[in-house]
């Protein structure tokens, strides 16, 4: 760590992990509520579990990149921090903001609380991802306010790079975008049409920017190639990223009301999405064999590839494999999406957070520049056990997904929801299992900050 | 990457790019919004709808089922329930006022949101609503 001010970054990852912990805790909840319906019912209904899991999700990634950005973007800018206070400030506003929330949707029925927070004045609630009452979201609107000032100002006084540009662009589309959420129409067509600019414009817009311009900084700092090389990667991948991505929207289209012409835009211009996806895996093998240094921190090296391979293969190839009209009119709506979802979050998001993490913790934490080996090893059996769980659960999803549109929509005499969910459970029990090794990984991902022991230093390479 | 593309070739495609999809984005936006009247059906939009579109929302229908494929995929699809259940609003009320308050035994199960013979009408007539939008076809059959 070079400068003191990146330390309340320490805070943001904390949070970030705890917060995903809850997550997955949720998300088990939910996969024995698809097999034993009546499990914590009506306690705990499935909707109520349910924007948990995904809250709880968004929320620790928001962490997440504000943690990466208060860590890199001094370092980047090579100054001290605009204002440690505010951050720390903010940091609590948004835990204890967050906390409340979760806490309402668990102890109060969700009608209770959209009139104890006056919902009624304006509406925002009720509809995926964003359940969020609306006093939640105007104060994440002032926490993304606050920080866009803090980091912002740090960049104008020192010094500015690509890495931090792109990561300011990303997070400032990222506030921008969050807010067509204010945007409730009562036409459902409009309101769905615009819940997509904050959907779709987050995780295959805005979002890649945060995720390839942290992926470059961590690559920067632990292959030690030249920045000019690495800059150039990163601009043609976001470039790549936007000009795809943006109509790409139109892949949500295609059956909510919008014209006829989206089936054509959307399964084109979405087709290329997965081509910035597939250079962000080039880029990030390329750079660590053309290394200068073998930097000791293996796992943060593991965790950038791995992020790479599993990005490409989540929003790449599951995203392409529904998202031509043709296909997606069968797919739409199925286990095939969930599955798409889990992968492409994970790979994506969740990896290039933990890859973050793993580089900066240790340096956050008065290490020279890792964890002991033993500490390295617990967290690398972490990332394989979270990893191939994660590919488990998304080839039962898929699984469940090919039989349920078979069986509800493409046979000669489709079956009914229900009907086609019993026979398919065998898959759900399947998810279930690899959710619980998926547990386990992440358990021995926490339990791994606490192992200590002798630390390695950086060897350079000839 | 070859010598002969620059950072600064990379860099001016980015802004070009970006801002230039970004504006073909809001001229096919504003295409849409022309094309909506003939396809959203806006006419159908009355009061009892709207109060059904709240009730949609501040109960949080959307964590379980899907309404024209977007939404949880935990129980059935709504954008067709009224299709489903034989062009009848009554059918719709029906089914929601009887969920029983316990669930039941080892199924998945609706709550019971209790909701009076107003609200009812009003959800049944957002169902009814949504259902008339059209949406190239989709779902492919009436199972949803
Ligand atoms: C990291 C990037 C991505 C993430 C995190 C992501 C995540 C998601 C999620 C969570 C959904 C479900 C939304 C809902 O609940 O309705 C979804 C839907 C979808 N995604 Fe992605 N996605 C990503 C990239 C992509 C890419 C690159 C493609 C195309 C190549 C794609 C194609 C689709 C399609 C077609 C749907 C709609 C599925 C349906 O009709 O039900 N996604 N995505
Ligand atoms: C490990 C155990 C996990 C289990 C058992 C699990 C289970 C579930 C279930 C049952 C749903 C609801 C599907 C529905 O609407 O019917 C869901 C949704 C979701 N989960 Fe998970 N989950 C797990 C981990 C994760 C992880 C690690 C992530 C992020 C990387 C994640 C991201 C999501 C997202 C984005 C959705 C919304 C998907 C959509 O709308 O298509 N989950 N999860
Ligand atoms: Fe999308």
């Amino acid at each position: 760590m070079k400068y003191e001010s990146q330390s309340v970054a320490k805070l943001y990852f904390i949070a970030a992990i705890g917060l995903f912990v809850g997550q997955i805790v949720f998300g088990l909840v939910m996969g024995l509520q698809y097999v034993m319906g009546d499990f914590m019912f009506p306690e705990i209904p499935f909707n109520v579990a349910r924007m948990v899991h995904t809250n709880l999700l968004i929320v620790w990634l928001l962490f997440g990149f504000m943690g990466a950005a208060y860590y890199l973007i001094p370092e980047e800018a090579e100054t001290e921090l605009h204002s440690p206070m505010l951050a720390k400030l903010m940091f609590w506003v948004f835990l204890v903001a967050g906390a409340l929330t979760i806490l309402g949707y668990l102890l109060v029925p969700y009608s209770t609380l959209a009139e104890m927070t006056g919902n009624s004045l304006l509406p925002t609630m009720g509809r995926e991802f964003l359940e969020q009452p609306t006093i939640t979201k105007i104060g994440i609107v002032i926490v993304a306010l606050s920080f866009l000032y803090n980091v912002g100002f740090t960049v104008l006084k020192g010094r500015k790079t690509v890495i931090t540009l792109v990561l300011l662009i990303g997070l400032a589309g990222l506030a921008i975008f969050f807010l067509f959420s204010f945007y409730n129409p009562d036409n459902l067509v409009k309101d769905k049409y615009y819940w997509w600019f904050v959907v779709h414009l987050w995780v295959e817009g805005v979002w890649e920017l945060i995720m390839a311009s942290i992926l470059a900084f961590v690559l920067i700092k632990t292959t030690g190639v030249d920045r000019e090389i690495i800059e150039k990667w990163l601009y043609i991948i976001i470039a790549m990223a936007l000009i795809t991505g943006l109509i790409g929207t139109g892949h949500h289209f295609f059956w909510i009301g919008a014209p006829e012409y989206w089936l054509w835009w959307g399964s084109i211009f979405s087709a290329l999405e997965p081509i910035p996806f597939f250079m962000m895996t080039v880029f990030a093998f390329n750079m660590v064999n053309k290394r200068r240094i073998n930097h000791p921190n293996q796992p943060a090296v593991l965790w950038a590839l791995g992020t790479a391979v599993m990005a490409f293969l989540g929003a790449g190839v599951w995203g392409f494999m529904h998202t031509l009209a043709p296909v997606n009119y069968y797919t739409h709506g199925t286990q095939i999406t969930a599955a798409h979802g889990h992968m492409a979050f994970y790979g994506a998001y969740v990896m290039i957070v933990l890859a973050i993490i793993s580089y900066a913790m240790p340096l956050l934490r008065g290490r020279k520049a890792c964890n002991s080996a033993a500490s390295q090893v617990a967290e690398m059996w972490s990332f394989w056990l979270m990893t191939i769980s994660m590919v488990f659960i998304t080839l039962f999803l898929t699984g469940a997904g090919i039989l349920q549109v078979y069986l509800q929509r493409f046979s000669d005499e489709p079956m009914s929801f229900m009907v086609v969910q019993d026979k398919i459970e065998l898959f759900y029990w399947m998810r279930e299992g690899a959710g619980v090794v998926f547990l386990i990984g992440l358990l021995l991902y926490v339990y791994s900050f606490f192992i200590g022991g002798e630390e390695r230093t950086v060897e350079e390479k000839v | 990457m070859s010598e002969v593309f620059t950072k600064s070739m990379a860099r001016n495609i980015f802004y070009g790019g970006s801002v230039f999809f970004f504006l073909l984005l809001l001229a096919l936006t504003f295409q849409t919004h022309e094309a909506w009247p003939e396809r959203d059906n806006h006419e159908n939009l009355t009061d009892t709808v709207r109060h059904g579109k709240e009730l949609w929302e501040v109960n949080n229908c959307v964590g379980c089922h899907s309404l024209l494929g977007e939404g949880a995929y935990f129980a059935p699809e709504l954008g067709n329930v009224y299709q489903r259940y034989g062009n009848s609003t009554d059918a719709i009320k029906a089914f929601i006022m009887s969920r029983p308050k316990e669930g039941i035994p080892g199924r998945r199960s609706m709550p019971q949101f209790n909701f009076d013979d107003e609200e009812l009408e009003a959800i049944a007539q957002f169902l009814k609503y949504a259902s008339g939008i059209n949406t190239n076809d989709w779902p492919p059959n009436i199972q949803g």
